[in-house]
C-alpha cells in the first residue's frame, strides 16, 4: 500500500448550468488498490468519473496525477496520463473481433499496412497478464462472447497501454453469478498488477469483495473514503442513504445546501 | 471463389483443414452466409439460361456479360463502402449520369484530351459526395432523405448538362476502348498468371510471417485450394473470353479479355486492400458496427462518413465513364432508370448487410455478375423490359429478405 495516491482531486465543483453537481469533493485513488465509488442515484458519480477522464471540464478544484498537478480537459489528455475508463455499455464493436477492438482507433501500422500480427502478439500479452483463458480465440468476433467475456475484453482494452488508473463504470451490473465472480476476480488481479482501479457499484456484496477503500458520494458532496477494512455493510449503506453513519460522513447534512 | 472465403481464426488452438470447413458452416448455419447465397444463385441460373438458351454459354454473349454488368459493378463496390456504414446512397445512379455527362461535355465541347475528361468526371464524383456526406455526417439530415433529394436534383442537372435531352456522342478512342476494345490473348494471359502469382505471394508470404512469429497459421492445403480456385475459375474465364468470337473473323478479328475487366480488377484489388488492411478500412467497419465505440476511441467518425460518400460518388463517377464508353455516347438516360437498383442489388445479393458493419468489395462484383446474368439471360429469353424489371426487383427483395433473416438468426445464434 503505497502513501501516495497516484490520482488525487481536491475541492472539485462542477455545475451544469445552474445546477451545481458536485460540491467541494476530494477523492483519491492508490496504485496497488481498489478505490470503489459508491452512491445513490444522482449522488454525482457518473459526473465524478467523466470529470476525471476529461469528458467534463471541471469548474474548480485541483486535479493531481502522481504528485504533479495537471489539467485535463479532453478524453485524450486523460489517455495520454494513463487514464482509461471502461463504460457500463462497454464500446465495443460487435462486428470485430477481440484483437480489432483491443486496438480500435490506436492500431500498430507498419508503414500504411496494419500490423496485424505485432497486435495479435500484443493482445494475447495482455490476456495472458490478467489470467484470462475464457475465450477460445482472440480473433472470435465480439457478438460470439458472452458478457462477462466482452466485459473482460473491455478491461483488456483499457490496459493495454500501460495504463496507470483504470476506471470501470459498473462492470458486474449486467452479469450473471459465475461471470460477475470472474470479473471481480479479474478487478482484483488489476489491482494486484500495480494498477489503481476504480469500481463505481451499486452492488454492496461486490464493493467487500474486491475494495480495499469505498469511497460514499452523497448529494454531489464526499461523505466519507475510508478503509474497506474500518467500515461495516450497514455503515455504508447508511452513508449511501443519509450521507451520515455516527461518527463518519457529512455531519451537517440538514445545511449542506449552504 | 467463394470457398476462399473461409476465414482464418474460426478455430483456435491448430487449425486444420477440418476446423476450417467446420467453422465455415457454423458460420453459414448461425446466419452469417457470406457470398454463398450470390454464388449459388449464379450458378442456377446460368444453368437455367444454358439449357432454355443455348446462346447463353457462347463465348461472344460471355464477354457481353462483362461488359454489361461492369458499370453497375463499379457503382455496387463505391456503394458497399455507403452501406457499411449502414447509410445509403439513392443518388449514386444519377451522379454516374451527371459524371458521365460532365465527361461527354469536356470531350465534345471543349475539345480536351482523355485524362482531363476523365479526371473532371471523378473530381465531380468527389464534390458531390463531399456534398453528400457533409449534409449526412455534419447537419445529420438522414442519408436517405439527403440522396433521395440528389436524386431528383441530378435527373435536373443532368438535362442542363446534355442541353435538355439531346445525345452527346463520345469519340474518343481511348474512352470508348474501355468497354469497346479487348486485350490481345497473349496480354490477357500475362495478366492471369501475374494475378494468381501475385496472389499466392502474399498467402504464402503472410502465412510464413504469421508462422515465423508463433501466431496460428492457415494450412497450406486450404491456402492451396484458395489459390487454386482463382487459378481455376480466372483461367476457365480467360479461355473463354480469348475464343474468337467474331461472326466472321476474316474481316474483324474479336478476340481477348475486354479492357474493362483490369480495371475492374485493379479496383476490386485496391479497395480491398484499403478495407481489409489499413487502418481506414477498419474505421469503416467499426462506425458501421457501433458508431459511439468508434467515436470513443478516438475516430473521427463525420470524416470517416463523409470519405464513405466520397468514395461512393467518385466510384459511381467511374461507372458513369464506363457506362459511356458502353454507349458511344451521353444521354439524359445515362446512369438512370434502373442502374441505381441494379447496384444497390449487386451490392445485397453479394453478401453485404443494408444495416451496415457486414460487406466486402468482392460482394459487389459477385452480386453484379448476378444482376448481369439475369438481364442478359431475360433478354434472350426475349422478355420485355417490364418482365426484366419485376423480376430484378423481386431479386433485390429476396436478397434484402435473406439479409434481413440471416442477421435475425445470427442475432439468435450470437454471431452478430
Amino acid at each position: 500500500m503505497s502513501s501516495q495516491p497516484v490520482l488525487e482531486i481536491r475541492g472539485l465543483d462542477k455545475s451544469f448550468g445552474p445546477v451545481q453537481v458536485l460540491h467541494n469533493v476530494a477523492f483519491s485513488a492508490y496504485a496497488g488498490e481498489v478505490t470503489a465509488l459508491v452512491g445513490d442515484n444522482g449522488a454525482g458519480k457518473s459526473t465524478l468519473v467523466k470529470c476525471l477522464g476529461g469528458i467534463h471540464p471541471i469548474d474548480a478544484g485541483e486535479y493531481v496525477f502522481d504528485g504533479k498537478p495537471v489539467q485535463v480537459s479532453s478524453p485524450r489528455e486523460a489517455a495520454e496520463l494513463g487514464i482509461e475508463i471502461v463504460y457500463q455499455d462497454l464500446a465495443l464493436c460487435d462486428n470485430l473481433d477481440i484483437v480489432q477492438n483491443m486496438f480500435l482507433g490506436r492500431e500498430k501500422k507498419s508503414g500504411l499496412v496494419l500490423d496485424e500480427a505485432t497486435m495479435e502478439e500484443m493482445a494475447a500479452t495482455t490476456l495472458d497478464s490478467l489470467s484470462v483463458r475464457t475465450v477460445k480465440s482472440i480473433r472470435q468476433l465480439v457478438s460470439s462472447l458472452s458478457g462477462g467475456q466482452r466485459q473482460t475484453v473491455a478491461i483488456a482494452k483499457a490496459v493495454l497501454w500501460n495504463s496507470k488508473v483504470v476506471i470501470l463504470d459498473e462492470p458486474t451490473a449486467a452479469l450473471g453469478v459465475a461471470q460477475t465472480a470472474q470479473v471481480l476476480e479479474l478487478v482484483r488481479r488489476l489491482a494486484d498488477n500495480g494498477l489503481a482501479v476504480v469500481l463505481i457499484s451499486h452492488n454492496m456484496n461486490d464493493v467487500f469483495a474486491v475494495s480495499d477503500r469505498i469511497a460514499t458520494l452523497y448529494l454531489g458532496r464526499m461523505a466519507a473514503q475510508v478503509k474497506a477494512a474500518d467500515v461495516t455493510h450497514s455503515q455504508v449503506v447508511e452513508l449511501i442513504t443519509s450521507g451520515r453513519s455516527g461518527e463518519l460522513g457529512l455531519q451537517n447534512v440538514n445545511g449542506v445546501t449552504a | 471463389m467463394s470457398a476462399t472465403t473461409v476465414r482464418k481464426g474460426a478455430a483456435a488452438e491448430a487449425p486444420s483443414i477440418g476446423s476450417n470447413v467446420r467453422g465455415y458452416a457454423e458460420r453459414v448455419r448461425g446466419g452469417d452466409m457470406g457470398a454463398l447465397p450470390a454464388v449459388f444463385g449464379l450458378v442456377v441460373l446460368c444453368t437455367v439460361f444454358a439449357i432454355l438458351r443455348p446462346a447463353f454459354l457462347t463465348a461472344i454473349n460471355f464477354a457481353n456479360l462483362f461488359t454489361q454488368g461492369a458499370a453497375v459493378t463499379v457503382i455496387a463496390m463505391g456503394l458497399v463502402f455507403v452501406l457499411l456504414l449502414g447509410e445509403i446512397d439513392l443518388s449514386a445512379g444519377y451522379a454516374s449520369g451527371v459524371c458521365a455527362a460532365v465527361l461527354a461535355t469536356t470531350l465534345a465541347n471543349h475539345g480536351q484530351p482523355w485524362y482531363v475528361a476523365v479526371i473532371a468526371a471523378i473530381v465531380t464524383g468527389v464534390v458531390i459526395g463531399v456534398a453528400l456526406g457533409a449534409l449526412v455526417a455534419k447537419l445529420g439530415i438522414p442519408s436517405f432523405v439527403v440522396t433521395l433529394a440528389a436524386f431528383l436534383a441530378f435527373q435536373g442537372l443532368v438535362l442542363i448538362l446534355v442541353n435538355d435531352g439531346t445525345n452527346i456522342a463520345v469519340r474518343d478512342q481511348t474512352v470508348l476502348s474501355i468497354e469497346n476494345q479487348n486485350l490481345p490473348p497473349a496480354l490477357g494471359w500475362g495478366f492471369y498468371i501475374a494475378c494468381v502469382a501475385v496472389y499466392a505471394a502474399v498467402q504464402l508470404i503472410r502465412a510464413r510471417r504469421r508462422a515465423g512469429r508463433g501466431l496460428t497459421v492457415d494450412p497450406a492445403t486450404v491456402i492451396a485450394f484458395r489459390v487454386g480456385a482463382l487459378a481455376l475459375v480466372g483461367g476457365l474465364a480467360v479461355y473463354a473470353l480469348n475464343v474468337e468470337r467474331s461472326r466472321n473473323a476474316l474481316i474483324v478479328s474479336l478476340k481477348g479479355v475486354p479492357i474493362v475487366v483490369p480495371i475492374v480488377v485493379a479496383l476490386l484489388v485496391f479497395w480491398t486492400f484499403v478495407l481489409r488492411r489499413t487502418a481506414f478500412g477498419r474505421h469503416i467497419y467499426a462506425v458501421g458496427g457501433n458508431a459511439e465505440a468508434a467515436r470513443r476511441a478516438g475516430i473521427n467518425v463525420d470524416r470517416i462518413r463523409i470519405s464513405a460518400f466520397v468514395i461512393c460518388s467518385s466510384m459511381a463517377a467511374i461507372g458513369g465513364i464506363i457506362a459511356a464508353s458502353r454507349d458511344n455516347s451521353v444521354d439524359p438516360n445515362t446512369g438512370g432508370s434502373n442502374v441505381l437498383l441494379f447496384a444497390v442489388g449487386a451490392a445485397v445479393i453479394g453478401g453485404t448487410s443494408l444495416f451496415g458493419g457486414k460487406g466486402r468489395v468482392i460482394d459487389a462484383v459477385l452480386g453484379g455478375a448476378v444482376v448481369a446474368v439475369i438481364n442478359n439471360g431475360m433478354g434472350l429469353m426475349g422478355y420485355s423490359s417490364s418482365v426484366k424489371y419485376i423480376v430484378t426487383g423481386s431479386v433485390l427483395l429476396l436478397a434484402a429478405g435473406v439479409d434481413a433473416l440471416s442477421r435475425k438468426r445470427a442475432a439468435a445464434s450470437g454471431l452478430r
